[in-house]
């Protein structure tokens, strides 16, 4: 295991949540994250791991260590064929949940992240990603 | 379960362990509700200190243990939430309003013996 590459985590429990934000840990080893920024990653991977499990059933995480120039950082793409998001925008504000969550699980990744980009289509699943930068 | 509790004369003390499921959470909240009732405690600690991650399933969880311990005549404390993990809770838009937390073990055991209420046995 070196601190590259790729990692794909299927997502079907709840306990797959956690799997997600422990391997996180170790595919950015290499990375001048500082332990605050790994825990506001982990914490946005653990949000958007577990709306796969309330909404869609099953799905993935995949995360890579990424560049540019000089730069590099971290993507996670959560992905699942799930019902997909009707409203987009109402999905992105604060305290909106169908699912007697916080409603605060979208929103905040979002904050917790650097970059976050959300693509769904009803009857046809939800792909997020999201990446965080070296300071 | 991957917390353990301890029963420490009224009160009880649940350590959770680095990285808790959902399962685990409700089941934590479980065995505290009959734990609280079984040997009448009069304060709960929840130590996080282990915790890698406070999420909004999390915090909600903790949310209904301390309603729920309050409604059962308890007081509970969540102790050992780490910098880091305040920072992401912050960022997250996460409160534990109307929740009592303390720095560590100890100042949540003296929060607790400070406000839990004595019952007439104990006199």
């Amino acid at each position: 295991m070196s601190g590259s590459g790729e990692v794909v985590v299927p997502i079907r429990a709840d306990v797959d949540v956690v799997i997600a934000r422990q391997k996180i840990r170790a595919l950015v080893l290499d990375l001048r994250f500082s332990g605050s920024e790994l825990t506001l990653i982990a914490t946005a991977i653990s949000e958007v791991a577990r709306n796969i499990v309330s909404y869609a059933g099953s799905g993935e995480i995949v995360m890579r260590v990424v560049r540019q120039g000089q730069r590099r950082g971290i993507t996670v793409v959560a992905r699942d064929q799930g019902p997909g998001i009707a409203d987009i925008e109402r999905a992105m504000e604060d305290g909106f949940s169908t699912s007697r969550g916080l409603g605060l699980g979208l929103p905040g990744s979002k904050r917790l992240m650097d970059e976050f980009e959300l693509v769904s289509e009803v009857g046809k699943g939800t792909e997020i990603t999201m990446t965080k930068w070296e300071r | 379960m991957r917390a353990s509790i301890l029963k420490q004369n009224r009160f009880l003390i649940a350590s959770v362990q680095g990285s808790m499921s959902d399962a685990d959470l409700v089941q934590l909240r479980d065995e505290l509700g009959s734990g609280v009732r079984r040997h009448r405690s009069t304060g709960v600690i929840i130590d996080v200190t282990m915790l890698d991650v406070m999420d909004s399933f999390a915090v909600r969880t903790l949310r209904g243990i301390a309603q729920m311990v309050k409604l059962l005549g308890a007081e509970c404390v969540v102790v050992g939430i780490q910098p880091e993990v305040a920072f992401s809770m912050v960022q997250l838009g996460l409160t534990l309003e109307g929740m009592t937390t303390a720095l560590d073990l100890e100042d949540g055991l003296d929060a607790l013996q400070a406000r839990a209420p004595v019952r007439s046995s104990l006199l």
